[in-house]
């Protein structure tokens, strides 16, 4: 198994500096990662340590300041719109904040039908697409009948993040970057939607980097943990070793931080 | 959206500004349909007539006559003819003659001639009284001789060969004439101005003028300020810094200054009211653009926009679907003070005699201009500046009117 691996991301010496001068922040620094096909990989940080940042980046959807990103082996090219709508075939995301992710003045169905365009199914008849969307809703149990023709405002934010999950269901996409997709929304949500996560990873077999400050959380879902302070990956390795055996002192204290109702996770104190 | 626009109706300001707008829009756009007359026609052999219902002296002495006896009709007859200037001179006069000043009334007039009549004596010496003012007293008294008499008028008409007069009627002091059997009469409701040509009318067209280079000047504005905004704010890099230097040079350049030196060379003959218009808008983009572009950059990073590319959307696509309907409501808001402004801009342009030729259509700023440039303000004839400024006024207060209403719809933060 760990022979056949294919690293399918990886970035080397990453580099996001915002501003200039006095007020600049390097919000992303010297970032090296190696993602293999099929695995759930954590990026854990505290607020403000340059995990959206790095998402965005690898998703390319900001410019990096210096480094590569390779994918599949190769450098990334997403230079022309064609080739980034190629890359976008293949890379996907959850936002961390579901209310604003949805252009508030379509209907939702557009986000679906967007998604079935994208995957050449353009040509579909009516009825074909409302099958597709109704499995994809179904998949992250909606029923697709009470959200069709409604706004996205008109949804609870737990809805929305199951209906970004369904889009990916749609997208199939090679890598899913989520970022924090359960942090603005209520608990008991919370379990559904990381179920539904895993379920999807299961359906489709796809590469999660699953980014969360919570690191009992990353223990839970992930193989490899990268440990983000301040821009700086300070920390990796695989979910085990990283949270079990922490050596750097940023590591210990996020995981001395992670209140007690986590603690029948945090294996540490077993 | 719907629901939106039922909110922006419940708004007390914007209902009252639109209100005021579309009524002035009704006025503009029917009154032409009623009066067919050109604005510029030139009615009035004259100056600033003032406002009032003209009638035909001719034709009320030809339509049938009416004999009505009336108590007051002398009375009124003399309080009309008699100016305040005369009843001051004559209460001056009574007084130097040792009258008591509070015994005396101007503004009764019967008491007044009552007391003039008794004691009036040309050959009477009033200390202080100069030559020419006691002559002017003696053709005053004449002329109130005249004003009392009882006796009718004679018509006469002249004999073509021997020039001699042939008198062909009477008009006693108690003929009336019915004012709807007489031929010719014309409510001029605000005068004449200074070329005699009806206010009304040219006021009428002069707003939905003044409103259309608004219009124009506005969309252009907007949409040219609309456009720059949103390329600096959405490609940003050299294009923003390119777009950005322009819209800073012309902030640095006052627009009006820009608009002055502008309209001074295209040349008077150059100048139509559309071309001001443009000119006026190609001046006013700067702010539009300036705040477009701030919104965009705030929106631009938003996940809505991240998931439209994520979901392969070409630029184009993403700048109208998930950027413009965000600011749909701001530019709308932008459009109206453009508009008001627009106007605003035209009647300072035209004040200053820069505005359209004159020889088309009248313009808000125009009437401004001709009222001033005779001399409306000095000579007191209101009516030939204070229409054009209150229409101008109403416009614009009606416009802000709407703008505010607006935002307090899309500004929540402004809520009442
Ligand atoms: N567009 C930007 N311009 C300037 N600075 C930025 C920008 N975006 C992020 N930053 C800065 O970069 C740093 C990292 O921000 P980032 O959003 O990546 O953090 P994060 O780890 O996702 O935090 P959180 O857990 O709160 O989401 C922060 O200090 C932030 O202020
Ligand atoms: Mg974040």
């Amino acid at each position: 198994m760990a022979i056949t691996k294919q690293i399918c991301l990886s970035t080397s010496g990453l580099t996001k500096i915002f501003g200039f001068g006095r007020r600049q922040t390097v919000a992303v620094d010297h970032v090296d990662l190696n993602l293999y096909e099929g695995e759930v990989v954590s990026i854990v940080g505290e607020s403000g340590s340059g995990k959206t940042t790095l998402a965005k980046i690898l998703l390319g959807l900001i410019n990096e300041t210096a480094g590569d990103v390779f994918f599949q082996g190769q450098k990334r090219d997403i230079s022309s719109h064609q080739k980034r709508q190629e890359y976008w075939r293949n890379i996907q995301a959850i936002f961390q904040d579901p209310f604003s992710s949805y252009n508030i003045f379509n209907k939702i169905d557009s986000v679906l039908l967007d998604c079935i365009n994208m995957r050449g199914g353009r040509g579909l008849a009516r009825a074909a697409k409302v099958e597709l969307m109704r499995e994809a809703c179904s998949f992250v149990n909606l029923k697709f009948e009470e959200l069709t023709n409604k706004y996205p405002f008109e949804l609870s934010g737990g809805q929305m993040q199951r209906l970004m999950i369904a889009r990916i269901f749609l997208l199939k996409p090679k890598i899913l970057i989520a970022d924090e997709p359960t942090s603005m929304i209520d608990a008991c949500s919370r379990a559904t939607i990381l179920d539904e996560l895993m379920k999807l990873r299961d359906e489709i077999k796809m590469t999660i980097i699953f980014i969360t400050h919570d690191i009992g959380l990353a223990y839970y879902v992930s193989d490899q943990v990268y440990i983000m302070e301040r821009g700086k990956i300070v920390e990796s390795g695989s979910a085990d070793e990283v949270i079990l055996r922490p050596r750097a002192a940023y590591t210990q204290r996020l995981i001395s931080d992670v209140p007690k109702i986590h603690e029948e996770w945090d294996l540490s104190t077993v | 959206m719907q629901h939106t626009l039922r909110q922006i109706f419940r708004s007390g300001k914007f209902v009252v500004g639109f209100s005021i707008f579309a009524a002035i829009l009704l006025i503009v756009t029917i009154y032409p349909l009623l009066v067919r007359e050109s604005p510029l026609t030139i009615i009035g052999q004259g100056t600033f007539f003032p406002p009032g219902i003209y009638v035909s002296v001719y034709d009320s002495l030809t339509s049938p006559r009416y004999t009505l006896q009336l108590d007051d009709a002398a009375a009124k007859r003399l309080a009309s003819r008699l100016s305040d200037d005369d009843r001051l001179a004559m209460k001056e006069w009574l007084v130097g003659a040792g009258l008591l000043e509070s015994e005396i009334d101007t503004t009764d007039t019967a008491r007044l001639l009552g007391l003039w009549e008794a004691t009036y004596d040309p050959a009477k010496r009033i200390p202080g009284l100069t030559n020419a003012k006691r002559n002017y007293y003696v053709r005053l008294d004449a002329s109130l001789d005249g004003l009392l008499a009882t006796e009718g008028l004679s018509l006469a008409t002249k004999d073509p060969q021997t020039g001699a007069l042939i008198e062909t009627g009477q008009v006693a002091q108690t003929d009336y004439a019915n004012v709807s059997q007489v031929a010719n009469l014309r409510v001029l409701a605000l005068g004449t101005d200074n070329f005699g040509r009806d206010v009304l009318t040219e006021l009428v067209t002069a707003t939905g003028v003044s409103l259309q280079i608004g219009i124009v000047a506005g969309l252009v504005a907007t949409l040219i300020g609309l456009t720059l905004g949103l390329l600096a704010g959405y490609v940003g890099g050299l294009v923003d810094d390119v777009i950005t230097f322009v819209t800073n040079l012309f902030i640095v350049i006052p627009s009006f200054v820009l608009l002055i030196l502008i309209s001074f060379s295209i040349g008077q003959e150059q100048r139509g009211a559309f071309t001001i218009a443009v000119v006026i808008g190609l001046t006013g983009w700067v702010w539009t653009a300036r705040a477009v572009r701030a919104q965009v950059i705030s929106l631009r990073n938003r996940d809505h926009v991240n998931l439209s590319k994520l979901s392969g959307h070409s630029i184009f696509r993403i700048i109208v679907a998930d950027i413009l309907p965000y600011i749909a409501s701001y530019v709308v808001m932008a459009l109206i003070l453009q508009i008001s402004s627009a106007i605003l801009a035209e009647a300072g342009l035209s004040i200053l005699g820069l505005g359209p030729r004159t020889t088309d259509v009248p313009t808000l700023g125009q009437m401004m201009n001709w009222a001033f440039i005779y001399q409306a303000y000095i000579l007191g004839k209101w009516w030939a500046y204070l229409p054009a400024l209150a229409a101008i006024a109403l416009v614009s207060f009606s416009m802000n009117l709407m703008n505010t209403g607006l935002d307090q719809v899309f500004n929540p933060a402004l809520r009442e």
